[in-house]
């Protein structure tokens, strides 16, 4: 009897165990391709080269124009999200009613739910032909189109655990500032939002992790074109992007253009590691403070 | 008396800029079940869902992709849920507090956050390739299992947390050993709670499409799966190829197709509100 | 345990009294089998000599030194905080199960040290039976709900599982009240009937010793003059310690009180005795209400 107790346990222990490997194997294969590709590449020019032309004859290997496309969609995306999930955030916290919460969460949670290649085509055949009226020389793949739409799709993370944090700060603090003649909105401002601030910086450095590796909506609205610029209105290229790209074509295994990917994704890994554990550990902080 | 003015004022204008920014979303959610429904709805009939992919926008249909979904779904369910289950178990009921336990929380609050194409990129260097799985339906669930047990974990931890300690402690105090306490007991009195978890996990799955274009799910398959050593593509990925192509006719399509794979996860997602909702309900220790 | 499933009429005898409490303390209790019944019956069931408790570096119980005989009420009474539930938990080892948790000393049932490396805490947990503050039943059928001691002892046979489920709810008084709706889940009674189907699901696995944790401070006046009751009838059957905050109902219900505080076994005498004339001042003051 002792003997299948033990064997259980070891059995779910194993299942606790593949979380584990799953790290240790997305860092081994990153690592391992990554190894190979600068073999043949120098590191310095990975991190100067202002051209990434893997598929083209003329190679260049430059992550640059990538990282820029990345981060300029995730700029536009953040401009959205933050103040408007950080409204919905306050409002629900703080002005709605317990019945307005009910209907208005779910709602939320239906945006989350849409699969992202429909918040793609949703950018490439409503969003971008609708901004082309209002801007001027929009290209028919651009950053703000995918970013908007981006930004959108974050809304509800930003929003739920922002809220979570405002809502966590004790009643007696609203109180405080009521007494003191502050109207709701003082509070919310004054006094709310700083006592959640680091919530509300986990849930904006979530939303930004998120829109870095976000995928689907960019491959579709964004273009193909690898390009070091901040203009938002002309076609780029994000590293999830190119990745796609090269899956979707048939590239040799073991070819240097195969290794680009492994690079790319290890580039984004980083980034979205870095951030995560930043949240994690503010998360862990803030958790203490009202318990 | 002018500031309180000038207060109320300020909270008025607040207050209809958040409803404003919260009608954002949905107008924009309207917009889009709006524009699919215009596109695509007249395109749906009994031939689309039968039809093979063609190079013709007015003869191609879904049946290979809804087929393909259907697969991966119920395979990724095969590996995610004990996996998944059996690790929220261990973590909630057999780890002992201690450096190893708080790893493993990190580790997978970490692997909460990597990006799904990432997953994509493991698949192709694991399954793929080094176990020879070929760009199978086994590759792709297998990817997919990996990526969905984070939510399956965290939300089999939520669930048992809310079982009662006392409810522990009456089966300890009859003799129970440990696994029956946990398997008897606990597991009955959350079951409610993990369904939810894995129900969300799925619809998460079945929306996925990065990870499986990266282990090289095919765009064009002309043949319906017939195990799990088959290649294979799904709805989402259908409806990318589509998006992706000039022709009106093929927007249409997407649009078809987008309406099917959203009345899913639509599906899947109401049921797992409503037993979430049910499940509290029935809970009164 | 579900290595050892029996056929059900082996089960039978072997869940009777003296034959489970020869299998669980071998030989020492074929000793006083020898004796006549009265010395039989006068023979100390269950025993603590030098117990210290702690929980990490918090002393919770002090050398603390008891015997019981056989088919006795003993009540454990005490300020908040002063060791008797710990000590009440020490006999079916529930405090196993708190990280941090250490004891010294030697616990006795049946003459035999339940903290031996070859005790089984499952079978020790079998034949310790516990009814907790709250009432816990589980979130199943009134039936399965008795029937799951025996289930997972790896008991198989209907009938004698039936035959059980009866028996114990008859024992707890609940029979009557229960027998229409057997396969109602539980947490459809009231409180007090679902205190009574706690102490049957305890007694369905025939323990000979009964742990009742302030079995009837979650329950109204008339629950709780039902269990009192309850308590009497299983007297000569079970050997019961029962920890209560309610003096009365130690007075009415036990024939030997222990009183503690702050870890110290104060003092330990017949009820009447403790409540009528104690030897300490502190007992004095803590039965006529002065403290705690």
């Amino acid at each position: 009897m002792n003997l299948k107790e033990r064997i259980i346990e070891g059995l779910l222990f194993l299942c606790a165990a593949v979380c584990v490997l799953t790290t240790v194997g997305i860092i081994a294969v990153l690592l391992f391709q990554t190894i190979e590709f600068f073999s043949e590449v120098p590191f310095s020019d990975f991190i100067t080269d202002t051209q990434w032309t893997p598929l083209f004859a003329d190679k260049h290997f430059g992550i640059l124009p990538l990282l820029t496309g990345t981060l300029l969609t995730t700029l536009v995306a953040l401009i959205i999200a933050i103040p408007l999930g950080l409204s919905i955030a306050i409002y629900l916290s703080e002005y709605a009613s317990k019945q307005l919460r009910g209907y208005i969460k779910p709602m939320l949670e239906i945006l989350a739910s849409v699969p992202t290649v429909v918040y793609g085509f949703f950018a490439l055949t409503v969003v971008t032909p609708l901004l082309q009226h209002i801007i001027p020389g929009l290209a028919g793949f651009n950053a703000i189109s995918p970013g908007i739409v981006m930004g959108i799709m974050i809304v509800p993370f930003v929003s739920s655990l922002s809220e979570d944090a405002m809502y966590a700060v004790p009643n007696s603090m609203r109180e405080a500032s009521f007494a003191l003649g502050a109207s709701k909105f003082q509070t919310a401002l004054k006094v709310i939002v700083p006592a959640a601030s680091s919530g509300i910086m986990v849930s904006v450095i979530l939303g930004f992790s998120r829109a870095v590796g976000e995928t689907m909506i960019v491959a579709l609205a964004a273009g193909q074109q690898p390009r070091l610029t901040l203009d938002p209105r002309v076609p780029i290229e994000t590293i999830t992007n190119y990745i796609v790209q090269v899956s979707m074509g048939d590239v040799p295994r073991a070819s240097l253009e195969y290794k680009t990917i492994f690079a790319a994704g290890l580039t984004l890994f980083v980034i979205t590691f870095v951030l995560n554990n930043i949240s994690y550990f503010i998360r862990k902080k803030y958790r203490a403070q009202y318990e | 008396m002018n500031n309180e003015r000038a207060k109320t004022l300020k909270d008025n204008i607040f207050k209809g800029w958040a409803i404003f920014a919260t009608s954002v979303g949905m107008i924009m959610l309207a917009v889009l079940l709006i524009k699919i429904g215009m596109d695509g709805l007249h395109r749906i009939s009994l031939d689309f869902f039968t039809a093979l992919p063609s190079r013709k926008f007015e003869k191609a249909g879904i049946l290979t992709a809804w087929a393909g979904t259907l697969w991966i779904m119920v395979t990724t369910a095969l590996f995610a849920i004990p996996i998944g289950v059996g690790a929220g178990l261990y973590l909630e009921e057999y780890a002992k507090k201690s450096r190893w336990s708080s790893m493993l929380e990190i580790n997978i609050s970490n692997l909460a956050g990597v990006p799904s194409i990432i997953y994509g990129l493991l698949g192709l260097e694991v399954f793929v390739r080094f176990l020879h799985l070929g760009e199978s339906i086994l590759s792709g669930s297998l990817t997919l299992a990996l990526l969905i047990m984070p939510i399956v974990i965290v939300s089999t931890r939520e669930a048992i947390k809310t079982v009662p300690n006392t409810l522990r402690e009456a089966s300890y105090a009859l003799g129970a050993s440990k696994w029956q306490t946990v398997w008897m007991q606990v597991l009955p009195a959350s079951a409610g709670g993990i369904m939810t978890g894995i129900i969300l996990a799925l619809s998460r799955a079945i929306g996925e499409t990065a990870p499986l274009i990266v282990v090289g799910a095919l765009t064009y398959v002309p043949f319906v799966p017939k195990s799990v050593f088959s290649s294979f593509t799904v709805l989402p990925i259908q409806i990318y190829n589509w998006a992706s192509r000039p022709e009106a006719g093929f927007a249409v399509n997407a649009a078809a197709a987008i309406i099917v794979l959203m009345s899913i996860t639509f599906l899947m997602n109401g049921s797992a509100v409503y037993l979430r909702n049910r499940w509290q309900k029935n809970v009164r220790w | 345990m579900i290595a050892e499933m029996k056929k059900p009429e082996e089960q039978e005898v072997s869940l009777g009294k003296k034959e489970g409490e020869e299998k669980f303390s071998e030989i020492s209790s074929e000793m006083p089998k020898l004796l006549n019944h009265k010395e039989e019956k006068s023979m100390n069931k269950v025993q603590a000599k030098n117990v210290h408790c702690w929980y990490g570096d918090f002393h919770v119980l002090r050398d603390i030194n008891m015997e019981i005989k056989q088919n006795t009420v003993t009540a454990l009474i005490g300020p908040s905080g002063c060791g008797k539930s710990t000590f009440l938990r020490t006999f079916n080892r529930m405090n196993d199960l708190i990280e941090g948790f250490k004891l010294e000393g030697e616990v006795l049932i049946d003459n035999k040290d339940i903290f031996a490396k070859d005790v089984r805490v499952n079978e020790l947990r079998k034949k310790v039976g516990m009814v907790f503050q709250k009432p816990n039943p589980f979130p199943k059928t009134i039936f399965e709900n008795v029937a799951y001691g025996l289930r997972v002892n790896g008991v198989t046979h209907k009938k004698f599982i039936e035959e059980t489920v009866e028996r114990s709810l008859r024992q707890a008084a609940l029979w009557d009240e229960v027998k229409d709706k057997l396969n109602k889940n539980a947490l459809s009674l009231s409180g007090g009937q679902q205190q009574r189907l706690c102490i049957a699901r305890a007694i369905a696995v025939e323990p000979s010793v009964v742990l009742m944790d302030e079995p009837a401070s979650a329950l109204d006046p008339i629950s709780s003059a039902k269990i009192e009751d309850l308590i009497w009838e299983l007297k000569p059957k079970y050997t019961i310690l029962i920890v209560t905050h309610n003096m009365q109902q130690a007075a009415r219900v036990s024939d030997k009180t222990a009183f503690f505080y702050l870890g110290d076994l104060v003092e330990y005498d017949d009820t009447k005795t403790i409540f009528t004339n104690p030897k300490k001042e502190q007992t004095q003051n803590y039965i006529t209400g002065r403290f705690g």
